[in-house]
This record gives structure tokens, C-alpha cells and sequence, in this order.
């Protein structure tokens, strides 16, 4: 796996989002993950695939999980790594992105991970930039990467996706992760549906293809998988719902709500979990989770799409 | 210490004195006050018609322009025009954006006061007027409605009248209160000046786009239709209440439309303006990310651009307006979110109409100019009837058969934030006349 003339290649050049990749691709991408999943697994947890390669972690917005994960995924393949972090705002008020990445570009990279609050800044990085681009997060657009560890741990348990029922939950309005979810899931054939109070189902999603429902028992019920958003506590009570209160009473996932669900349902959660809101304490630790398997998953993911991706590494754009 | 050179009153202006006498041969003439076309010759004398004919005969000593396949009609009227100076000029300023605007075939324009200062008193509306006299284009600066376009005290609305003001806005923001609207409105009535309206309900949160199927793919922040409907009805409920003049700027929901319908056929005075860009193009734009694409009010979907078709045909909308928005390329040149509202117009209005709307014939091409000349003068109580003799010769000549295609480096104003950079456009201006001054594209 160390020397890039052997892999086979990715269409994509960048990875941007998921909307638009074929299923090939994703297929490679988590049969790939597989792979470092089981390196991960051996001692020495490490590969000099990206030996002299160097990656840089953009985030413009706070992040824990994914920052790691994405350092963790780069030092894993022996890559150099440079990590900057700065908010947007204090970006909007000097130096424009643009010319942060070319400085940054400038004192030779090969790879950018970036996190961003305004959806489509990953293009305009790759409009000017000649590095590899992989969106770490683009605003409530795509979370390319989530989507994809999202789906390798699905797929560990339900091998052939086609037919089967995987439900968003929550906050579908201001999620990137959901909107990743959708697309990917889409191309592996899975019937995707979204629930939540209808304030934070945005206009016309019906049109990707997706079943609409408000009633979190029904989706309970007929889901194989469900993907708990988060709800951030800050933003919505107001004019989305009335309380974090009635928002557990009504779209929080408990015991006794699950009680109904299929017997092997999935509970998965991109996390950071908000406890007692969109999720009780017992399911988050109870047998249906899957989430820590989702982190771990996230590194041998990231991994791979890194891996995959560094063969466009002084290619064209 | 000496006095300091400022680069941008360098920008030279595109217009050349006319000759004395200047004769306009073998054209058609496109009287769209009288909704008359006919065949006919023009001469000028010194900056006023002389005579409107067949055959005119040239005199000695007299430049003719040949306009032979070309049409003339009464200069261009832009009544939405954001020329950034004072304050601004690093965008825009007097000779740039009336030079885009002769390009455009553009000969009066109504600027609009978001300028910094805010063209809220009398002092500084005189201070516009006299540095843009000696102009080929006519810029009828446009006061604001309340002191520094902040929704509360109203401006001093008499004496701004009796210096030139055409009519009284708070364009970029929407007038909060009702009542300061309704006292706007009923003070406004006393000289029969319109308010121009930017309807825009801002209680809904910060936003980028419109609220459609393409946000909800692009996870963008967005604004829905009824933030521009309700406040139209609102306004519309108070025109009718004082019987005030209100004129409604670049409307764009579906919407929207229909009440002004509902409004016009039950006699009020109303009337409303669409820009180019929101007859021409939809929100499906917004996913290149160009912010190029980023105005207020966005663009929105097919539908509502059915209705604005709809509306241009039926006579619900009166004008087309450009909004023209200039903004430097730094400004323009970052993230969607971060990027400042707004894109050029002056240089593509005649254009876009010719491409969108007359080629498409979603409207004949008197349907199309009227808007753009007869219907801005009269809903401002200025002059229409301009092609007669006696009249300052104000005229736009042009060929609606030419293509070009429109390029952001090639543009006179000093911006590039053009929607329609790359796209082949029909409809191109020749000769733009008026103040005794020519331009020759």
C-alpha cells in the first residue's frame, strides 16, 4: 500500500462533497478504509504512504473531533502536518482566504483539509490553489468525509443497503452531515428519511429524493438505521421549537421510544452527543450505538480518502 | 501643503461634444410616449430637436450619423442606480458609472442615497447635482426618505423637493415602522412624489439566498419570498389608507407580483420596477458560488420568473430598473457569506431585455422600451414626450440585432460584478445623445 503506482484511482480529484461522486468511488474509498481499519488494529498503527507529503489542516471553525480525527488519519500515513486555526470572522476582517491559502500554499504543501462556515469556500480553494482539496466541512452543505464513515459503519452491519430504511433525525436545516448523508446514502440504493419538528426541515428536500416525517415513532419503526443530529443548544430555541424540553419529549431518542424499533436497528450519532437532548444517556451507551465505531471508522476513512486522493498530489486541477 | 491629486477623479469621461448640427438619417423612430414607429430623419441644433422627418436634407457644415438598420428612441431611463460617490468611490463614482451608463444607452438615471454620507439634507443633494451638470447623462440623485436611511425621522422632505428631488428612498433597507411609512407617504402626497420602496421584511434571520430546493442543497442561509410580499402588502394597505404614491424597487417574488395586480386594478397608485437580473436568470446560478450571484433581493426561482413574465406583459410592472451595485473585486473576490450584495446593470439592461425578453418575445420591443423610457418619466412627473421639437435631444440609437458578448474586463464602470459576465447578449447601443453631448460606442 506504500507505493502510489499501485492503487487504483478515484475519479474525484478533490473531495468537495459527496453530491456528484459515483458509487465506484465510494466503494473504493471504504474498501480502502477497511483496509487501514485493520491496520489501525496492529501495533504499530502506522504506514509511510504519505511519506514527504504535506498536509495542511485548515479550520476556520471550532472543531474537536474532526480536527483530530483528520491529524490522527494524516500522522497514521506518516504525512508532515501543519495545523491552523483561526474563526471566519477574524479571517473577514484581515486577510481574505484566498490569499491565507496561497501563503500557506506558497511554502510548499500538498493537501488541504479545510472547515469553513460558508458553503462552496472549498471551490474557490480549489480555483487557486493547486493542492489537493478535501472539505472538512463546509457550512449546512456537505461533511463529505462524515458521510462517508458514516456509511463504512453502516455497511458493517448492513452489508447491502438496497431497500433498507436509514433515517436522519433532528436538525436537518443546519446540517451539512445530513445533507452528505443523503447523497451517499442515495447512491448505495438505501430509502433515506428525515425527521424532525418542521421548523428544521428545509424547503423542498422531498426533491432528493427523501421521505419527510415529523413523527419520530413512525420513523422509529420502520427505520434499519438512524443518524441522531445534533441539536445545537445556542441556535434554535426561538422561532425553530420551543424548548429543549419539549424537543426531547417529542424527537429525542429514549429506551422507551426504541422499544418499538426493530430488533437490530442501528443508533449512530456524528457527535459532539448533547446528553439528555437529542439523546438519552441509555441509548447513547446502550446496545444499539454504534458510535464509537463511527470515530474509529473516521480515522481509517479519512485515511483512505487521503491515501487515495495523494495520487492527484502536482497533478492537474 | 499642496493640494493632493485623487486618482479617481482622473476617470475621464466617454462622451464627446456633439457638432453643432447633427442630422440622424435613414432610421426608425420608436416614440414609445405616443407608442408610435415610423421612418423618419432628426436634426439637431444645438443640443435640441429641430426637426423629426422624412428626407431631412443636410445642411451645410452638418454631421450626419447614418442609422440605417438602426432605431431611435428617447434616451434610456434607469431609475435604480447605486453610483457609490459620495463615499465609495473605490467602486463607482459620477464619471464611471454615467460612463457605463451612456455604454448602456442610459441618458437619466435615478441614483439612490446609500452613499456615506447619506444624501439625507439639502446640502450635500446640491453637492451631486452640481458635480454631475456638466454630465451627458442626467442623474436626478434621489434623497432618502428618513435621516440616514435609518427608518425614523423623516428627512426634510419640502426643501429636498423644491431642490430637484424626483422622489424620496431608503433603498438597501426596508422602512421598519408603519407608521413612519404611513408619514412618508402622506407628506410625500403634498408634492406628488412617489416613495420608492425596498420591500424587505429584515425580522427574518441574516441570509444569502433565496429560500428554494437549491438552498436546502447548498446549506445556505436564506430568505423566502413573503420577507418581500409582506411588506408589499403592508405598503400597498397604506397607499391605499393616505392615497400615497408608492413605487415598489426591484421586485422579485411571485408573490409580490400578484398583489401589485390586485393593487393596480383596484386603482391605487402603485407601481413597481424588476431588474434585468431577475427576469433573466434564477437561483439554479448560486451553485457555482460565484458571488457574482449574491444580490438583495436574490435571485429566485422559475416560477417567480414566470410571473415576473407574466407581469412585464400584462402592464403590473412599469419598469425595468438595473439596481446597478457595483462593488470592487476585493469586496466581491471571498467567501458567498462574507461577500457584499449586489451586481452591475447599467451596461447590460438594453441588452438582457433584447436577449431575455424581446428575442424570447416575452415582450415586443415597444413593450420592452417603454419601460426603460415613457414609464420611469412618468412615474418620477418628468417629461415623456421627448421626441418633438423644441426638446433637448435626449436619445439612445442602437441595433437590436447585434451580438456581443459580455465581458467583466471590457465593462466601463470601474467594477466587474457582472451576472452575465461570458454569456452572448443580442442588442447593442451605438449612440447615446443628450445634453448637446455624443457617445459612439
Amino acid at each position: 500500500m506504500d507505493r502510489l503506482e499501485d492503487k487504483k484511482l478515484l475519479k474525484i480529484k478533490h473531495l468537495l462533497g459527496i453530491k456528484g461522486m459515483c458509487r465506484e468511488d465510494l466503494e473504493l474509498i471504504l474498501k480502502t478504509s477497511e483496509s487501514f481499519k485493520q491496520i489501525l488494529d496492529t501495533p504499530n498503527k502506522k504506514v509511510a504512504a504519505l511519506k514527504g507529503i504535506t498536509v495542511v489542516n485548515m479550520f476556520f471553525e471550532n472543531s474537536t473531533r474532526t480536527k483530530i480525527s483528520f491529524e490522527m488519519a494524516e500522522k497514521r500515513l506518516s504525512a508532515d502536518v501543519v495545523n491552523f486555526a483561526a474563526s471566519s470572522s477574524s479571517l473577514k476582517k484581515g486577510e481574505t482566504l484566498i490569499d491565507t491559502a496561497k501563503n500557506i500554499e506558497a511554502m510548499k504543501i500538498d493537501m488541504v483539509v479545510m472547515r469553513h462556515s460558508t458553503p462552496g469556500a472549498h471551490k474557490m480553494l480549489m480555483e487557486n490553489l493547486d493542492s489537493v482539496i478535501i472539505n472538512a466541512g463546509d457550512g449546512a452543505h456537505e461533511h463529505p468525509t462524515q458521510a462517508i464513515l458514516d456509511l463504512m459503519t453502516i455497511v458493517e452491519h448492513i452489508p447491502n443497503l438496497k431497500g433498507k430504511r436509514v433515517t436522519m433525525v433532528g436538525d436537518i436545516v443546519h446540517s451539512r452531515v445530513a445533507m452528505s448523508n443523503i447523497h451517499a446514502l442515495k447512491l448505495y440504493g438505501a430509502k433515506v428519511q428525515v425527521c424532525g419538528p418542521s421548523t428544521l426541515i428545509p424547503k423542498d428536500i422531498e426533491k432528493m429524493g427523501v421521505d419527510v416525517t415529523y413523527d419520530l415513532n413512525e420513523a422509529i419503526q420502520n427505520s434499519d438505521a438512524m443518524n441522531i443530529l445534533r441539536i445545537q443548544l445556542e441556535r434554535h430555541v426561538g422561532s425553530s421549537f420551543p424548548s429543549l424540553r419539549e424537543y426531547h419529549n417529542y424527537w429525542g431518542i429514549t429506551n422507551e421510544k426504541l422499544a418499538r424499533a426493530k430488533n437490530d436497528i442501528l443508533i449512530l450519532h456524528p457527535g459532539p452527543m448533547n446528553r439528555g437532548v437529542e439523546i438519552d444517556d441509555d441509548v447513547a451507551d446502550g446496545d444499539h450505538q454504534v458510535i464509537l465505531d463511527q470515530v474509529l471508522n473516521g480515522v481509517a476513512s479519512r485515511m483512505a480518502v487521503l491515501y487515495l486522493l495523494s495520487a492527484n498530489i502536482g497533478g492537474e486541477k | 501643503m499642496k493640494k493632493m491629486i485623487n486618482n479617481i477623479f482622473l476617470s475621464e469621461p466617454a462622451f464627446k461634444p456633439a457638432a453643432e448640427k447633427l442630422l440622424i438619417k435613414n432610421g426608425t423612430v420608436i416614440d414609445t410616449s405616443a407608442e408610435k414607429q415610423y421612418k423618419a430623419d432628426i436634426f439637431i441644433v444645438n443640443g435640441r430637436i429641430e426637426k423629426i422627418s422624412e428626407n431631412i436634407k443636410a445642411e451645410k457644415g452638418c454631421e450626419i450619423i447614418d442609422a440605417k438598420g438602426l432605431y431611435i428612441t428617447s434616451g434610456f431611463f434607469d431609475m435604480h442606480v447605486h453610483l457609490r460617490e459620495p463615499g465609495y468611490e473605490q467602486a463607482e463614482n459620477l464619471v464611471t458609472g454615467t460612463n457605463a451608463a451612456m455604454t448602456g444607452g442610459i441618458t437619466s438615471l435615478a441614483a439612490m442615497a446609500n452613499t456615506t454620507p447619506c444624501v439625507d439634507n439639502k446640502f450635500i443633494l446640491k453637492d451631486i447635482q452640481s458635480r454631475s451638470k456638466e454630465l451627458l447623462v442626467n442623474v436626478h440623485q434621489i434623497p432618502a426618505v428618513t435621516l440616514k436611511r435609518e427608518g425614523k425621522v423623516l428627512v426634510e422632505m419640502t426643501e429636498l423637493f423644491e431642490n430637484g428631488a424626483l422622489a424620496f428612498s431608503d433603498d438597501g433597507n426596508g422602512i421598519e415602522s408603519s407608521e413612519t411609512m404611513t408619514g412618508a407617504l402622506t407628506y410625500a402626497k403634498m408634492f406628488g412624489t412617489p416613495i420608492l420602496v425596498h420591500p424587505e421584511d429584515h425580522s427574518f434571520s441574516e441570509w444569502v439566498m433565496n429560500e428554494s430546493f437549491t438552498s436546502t442543497e447548498l446549506g445556505m442561509s436564506y430568505l423566502p419570498n413573503i420577507a418581500e410580499s409582506i411588506n408589499v402588502t403592508r405598503d400597498i394597505e397604506i397607499a391605499r389608507y393616505v392615497d400615497g404614491k408608492v413605487h415598489f424597487q426591484h421586485v422579485s417574488a411571485k408573490e409580490s407580483v400578484e398583489l401589485i395586480r390586485k393593487a393596480k386594478k383596484e386603482k391605487l397608485k402603485v407601481t413597481c420596477e424588476v431588474t434585468p437580473h431577475h427576469f433573466s436568470l434564477t437561483d439554479e446560478k448560486v451553485r457555482t458560488f460565484s458571488t457574482d450571484y449574491k444580490m438583495n433581493p436574490p435571485l429566485r426561482t422559475q416560477e417567480d420568473l414566470d410571473a415576473i413574465h407574466k407581469g412585464l406583459k400584462d402592464g403590473t410592472i412599469d419598469v425595468i430598473a438595473t439596481d446597478h451595485a457595483p462593488h470592487p473585486s476585493e469586496k466581491k473576490n471571498v467567501e458567498f457569506d462574507f461577500a457584499p450584495f449586489g451586481v452591475l446593470g447599467l451596461e447590460t439592461m438594453f441588452s438582457a431585455g433584447i436577449t431575455y425578453l424581446v428575442r424570447s418575445e416575452k415582450l415586443s420591443l415597444m413593450e420592452f422600451l417603454k419601460k426603460i423610457t415613457a414609464n420611469p418619466r412618468r412615474i418620477l412627473n418628468l417629461d415623456a414626450d421627448l421626441l418633438k421639437k423644441g426638446k433637448i435631444a435626449e436619445l439612445t440609437i442602437f441595433d437590436i440585432d447585434q451580438k456581443w458578448k459580455v465581458d467583466r474586463r471590457k465593462l466601463k464602470s470601474l467594477s466587474i460584478n457582472t451576472c452575465f459576465h461570458g454569456e452572448t447578449h443580442y442588442g447593442k447601443v451605438r449612440f447615446t445623445i443628450n445634453n448637446g453631448k455624443i457617445f459612439r460606442a
